[in-house]
């Protein structure tokens, strides 16, 4: 932790690795509107006009997603309904300028109480508006200064249409007061790997120009940092690059080979994961290739697809799973409508109950990919829960011609019985976000039990614990391909219980990496136990964090 | 009055890019085009805003109407695209 004893800090949520030291600078304010109101009716429509006009000149001159959501906010400055309803309120006797604040309040009020994906989109509500008034009230455009020298980035929120007037080599940071962990202004800072604190209480009190030091990984703003926090970023900088550099196959201190892959969903995650050092796919996700269509892909097309993604993994190990239907991931050809509980229904691999020619047409373009690219699949059926049902898939598997068969163990009764089903398969791989959520019996989409869901709970731990001395036991493989694979601390716990191959997603790699490096096998082993012993997720994970090498923690700034 | 009924084909429903390119559409069209939720009260299909309102998830089905002589093309090609996966390729 970067926390500087005795200064002035500042609390959000952090988004990224980075720590930097520079002057604030802030972001104009949204206009006040006047108590008489303002604005000349005549100008309302092109007021309008001009904010759609100049921000989708403005998408034009971008790239990525911020072209794509400035052409969206454009959009917004261009609606219909939006205009139509401030026409309407001057008509009926208010000010242009108040017209346009309470037509767009509406959609701010009907976009908050919608939840979700239209709450993100408030920001680019608040900065049509914004735009619109300032425009009517004849005021500067609200957004950030011309920037000077590199500099933190201020504001109360940052509308995507601001984020496009940034120099980026001069801003060092982004921080704001409103905005969420997923809302546009994480997204791009993401994207353009600038460091970002988002609901930060008190940001706005800061004058321009003072220096702050910003710490993404513990969400903290430091006023006025002393010449220690000054060092912590220039480490954290060099630490940064020389993770990357590490581009040798994962191990652990001691040399334990610990196989680290990429997760993907599509051939063309395939190609991009293939460019960067990891040891092949852990999890190809292949009902991507099925979603948003009225029937199931041909066996033609999934032969194009498989073979683009072993071809690009050639003579490597990839994991292909097969088609994980149902629940939060329905397909109109296979899910049954009015199922009450559908995370417990016929999901997974129990849809060969009622559609086994889907499985069987995958596995054999699976076994064509294979033939055709020369290439071997690793291929496991998804919620597999019995011995029996494992034996079953097995069996289709190698008719069908695979030649490397498995399961994925992510509901309790496989993990319990995890010896009985390596007994039917080459190899299993743990998905520890189902494991939790049937372990914790807690839904995975509900925001407020994300404390039951954390795969640190002892009880999920225990499950990959069993099931990966099971493993042993039987000399076959046990990964894990779950979100816990790429918190690099956890990842430590996932080697010490026996766990033989970690895949997450391309950019978590180098931090897993990094970690494995710098400590033995041994040490891993002594952490998953403390780990198993701990009472709770916190406590485990507090446990675990104290025996982590403190160059470590530096580093990683965990 | 012409009327379509149509499942929402982009995984992530009718939000973001599928329905900023669905209003786009409609609003191209050159006649007033609604959209509705099954039951539900019929809005301006150009509305981008208002699209998004409606939160149609994917599968979810909707209603299209239009009145005059092209409400048929019309309504036929604003079908296809929401029974097309915006969401995908990009």
């Amino acid at each position: 932790m970067s926390v500087d004893a005795g200064r002035r800090t500042l609390v959000g949520v952090g988004v990224g690795r980075g720590l930097v030291v520079g002057p604030v600078a802030k972001a104009y304010p949204s206009p006040v509107i006047p108590a008489q109101g303002g604005g000349d009716p005549a100008q309302l429509g092109p007021a309008f006009d001009q904010v759609a006009s100049s921000l989708e000149s403005r998408a034009r001159a971008a790239t990525g997603a911020l072209a794509a959501v400035l052409g969206a906010t454009a959009q917004m400055a261009a609606d219909p309904a939006l205009r139509a309803e401030a026409e309407q309120r001057v008509a009926a006797g208010e000010t242009p300028a108040e017209a346009v604040d309470r037509a767009i309040a509406r959609f701010v009020d009907m976009f908050t109480a919608a939840g979700g994906p239209l709450a993100e989109r408030v920001t680019d509500l608040r900065s049509v508006r914004d735009r619109v008034v300032a425009v009517l009230l004849d005021l500067d455009e609200p957004g950030v200064p011309p920037l000077t020298e590199p500099s933190v980035v201020v504001a109360a929120d940052l509308a995507p249409a601001d984020t496009a007037e940034l120099d980026v080599r001069q801003v060092l940071a982004i921080v704001t007061e409103r905005g969420g962990p997923t809302g546009h202004t994480a997204i791009i800072a993401g994207q353009l790997g600038i460091p970002c604190i988002v609901r930060t209480t008190g940001i706005m009190d800061l004058e321009p120009g003072t220096e702050v030091a910003v710490d993404a990984v513990a969400g903290t703003v430091t006023l006025d940092p002393g010449p220690e926090i000054r060092e912590q970023s220039r480490a954290r900088r060099a630490a940064a690059a020389a993770l990357e550099s590490d581009t040798a196959p994962g191990a652990t201190a001691d040399g334990h080979a610990v196989k680290l892959m990429a997760n993907i969903g599509t051939g063309k995650d395939a190609d991009r994961a293939s460019a960067v050092p990891t040891e092949g796919v852990g999890l190809f996700r292949t009902e991507v290739l099925y979603l948003g269509r009225a029937t199931a892909p041909s066996q033609a097309e999934q032969v194009t697809e498989y073979s683009r993604v072993l071809q690009a993994f050639a003579g490597g190990k990839v994991v292909v799973r097969t088609l994980d239907a149902g629940a939060d991931k329905p397909l109109p050809f296979v899910t049954q409508a009015g199922e009450e509980n559908p995370a417990l229904g016929v999901r997974g691999y129990r849809l060969v109950r009622s559609h086994p020619e889907l499985l069987d047409t995958q596995l054999q373009a699976l076994a064509r990919a294979q033939t055709e690219t020369g290439t071997t699949p690793w291929v496991m059926a998804p919620m597999v829960t019995t011995p029996a049902e494992a034996r079953d898939f097995a069996s289709r598997a190698r008719a069908a011609g695979i030649a490397i068969v498995g399961v994925m163990i992510e509901v309790p009764a496989a993990a319990l019985r995890a010896r009985e089903i390596l007994a039917e398969v080459d190899f299993v791989s743990l998905g520890t976000n189902d494991l939790a959520q049937y372990t914790m019996a807690s839904d995975r989409l509900r925001g407020e039990l994300a404390d039951l869901l954390d795969p640190w709970q002892p009880a999920v731990l225990d499950l990959v614990d069993s099931t990966a001395r099971a493993g042993l036991r039987a000399r076959k493989p046990v990964g894990v391909c779950g979100e816990s694979a790429s918190d690099p601390v956890l990842a430590l716990v996932l080697v010490g219980l026996g766990v033989t191959s970690l895949s997450m997603s391309v950019g978590a790699i180098p931090a897993v990496r990094y970690a494995l490096r710098h400590h033995t096998s041994a040490e891993c082993a002594t952490m998953a136990a403390a780990a198993l012993a701990a009472q709770s997720a916190g406590e485990g994970r507090a446990a675990v964090l104290a025996l982590v090498h403190p160059e470590v923690r530096e580093t990683l700034g965990v | 009055m012409t009327e379509r009924t149509v499942a929402i084909a982009s995984a992530q429903g009718l939000h973001a890019r599928p329905a900023s390119v669905f209003a786009q559409a409609a609003g191209a069209a050159g006649i007033p085009v609604t959209i509705a939720k099954q039951g539900g009260s019929p809005v301006n299909a150009a509305s981008v805003l208002m699209v998004m309102t409606l939160s149609a998830g994917h599968g979810e089905e909707v209603v299209l109407t239009a009145d005059g002589p092209q409400a048929d093309d019309v309504l036929d090609s604003l079908v296809g695209l929401l029974a097309t996966d915006l969401d995908a390729d990009v």
